[in-house]
C-alpha cells in the first residue's frame, strides 16, 4: 500500500482561495480520479447578521482537526486531504472553513470529506457568536443535537 | 497550572486564562469543575450546568472523570459550533 498522504491543516484568519488549493493538492498528480471539496460559508437567515465573530482555541484547534484528518487517512484510501478553517470576523457570504479530500474513487472522496466536516464541528476547538446589525448584543450559536447526530453515524 | 476559558465560560468568569493551583484533593476534571465554582458567582454561573462543559488537558479533550494527573494545561469551554 502506498504511505500515507500527509494533511495540510491550517487555522488562520485570512481568507482562501479554493481553485488555488485545489491546484495545490493537484500538481504534478497523475492518480488522483476524485476530488471532493467542502466550502462552509457564512450564513444569514432573515437580514438580522452582521457577522460572526468565530473564537478559536489556538495549538488545540490545529492539533484537533490533525487528528481526525489522520483518522480519516486510516479509514480511506485517499491521495491527498486538505483543511482550513478562519478565525476572527467572517460576514455572511464570506467562506469559513474548506475540506478537500482527493482519492482514486469518488466514493472514499465523498466520505473522507463528510467525515471530516461531521466530526470538524463536533470536536475543533471554534465557538461562534453573532454579531448582529441592528447593533443589539448576539449571542452564541449553540451546538445542536443535528451534529451529534452526524458525527455519531461514523461510530 | 494554566486555565483556560473560552467563548460563554471566558465571559462568565471575566477571564481568558489563569494560573491556578487546586489542592491535592482535586483529582478528577469534574472535581476541579466543583473546586473553581466554589470560588465567586461568575465560575459558578459559568459551570452551574456540568453537561454544557467541555474540558480539554494540555490540548487533548478529556472526560470529566479524567484525571488531571500532570496536566500543565487545562480549558474551559463550551460545546463547540465551529465548522
Amino acid at each position: 500500500m502506498a504511505p500515507q498522504p500527509t494533511p495540510a491543516v491550517r487555522v488562520q484568519a485570512e481568507d482562501f482561495d479554493l481553485g488555488r488549493e485545489q491546484a495545490l493538492l493537484t500538481r504534478g498528480r497523475r492518480d488522483i480520479g476524485a476530488l471532493v471539496s467542502f466550502l462552509g460559508l457564512c450564513r444569514d437567515e432573515d437580514g438580522a447578521l452582521e457577522a460572526l465573530e468565530l473564537e478559536h482555541y489556538p495549538g488545540m484547534a490545529e492539533a484537533e482537526i490533525r487528528r481526525v484528518a489522520d483518522e480519516a487517512l486510516e479509514r480511506w484510501p485517499l491521495q491527498g486531504l486538505t483543511v482550513i478553517h478562519r478565525f476572527g470576523r467572517i460576514r455572511p457570504g464570506e467562506q469559513i472553513v474548506l475540506v478537500l479530500a482527493a482519492a482514486r474513487h469518488r466514493a472514499d472522496a465523498f466520505a473522507a470529506a463528510a467525515f471530516l466536516m461531521d466530526f470538524l464541528k463536533t470536536r475543533a476547538p471554534f465557538w461562534k457568536k453573532e454579531r448582529r446589525a441592528d447593533g443589539a448584543p448576539g449571542d452564541w450559536v449553540s451546538a445542536t443535537s443535528e451534529d451529534d447526530a452526524a458525527a455519531e453515524r461514523w461510530r | 497550572m494554566k486555565a483556560l476559558y473560552f467563548a460563554w465560560v471566558r465571559e462568565r468568569i471575566g477571564l481568558a486564562e489563569e494560573e491556578i493551583a487546586p489542592p491535592r484533593e482535586v483529582v478528577t476534571v469534574r472535581e476541579l469543575i466543583e473546586w473553581l465554582s466554589a470560588r465567586d458567582e461568575g465560575y459558578a454561573a459559568a459551570f452551574a450546568n456540568p453537561a454544557t462543559i467541555r474540558a480539554a488537558l494540555d490540548k487533548t479533550h478529556a472526560a470529566p472523570d479524567a484525571p488531571i494527573g500532570a496536566a500543565r494545561e487545562i480549558a474551559f469551554f463550551p460545546p463547540m459550533t465551529g465548522g
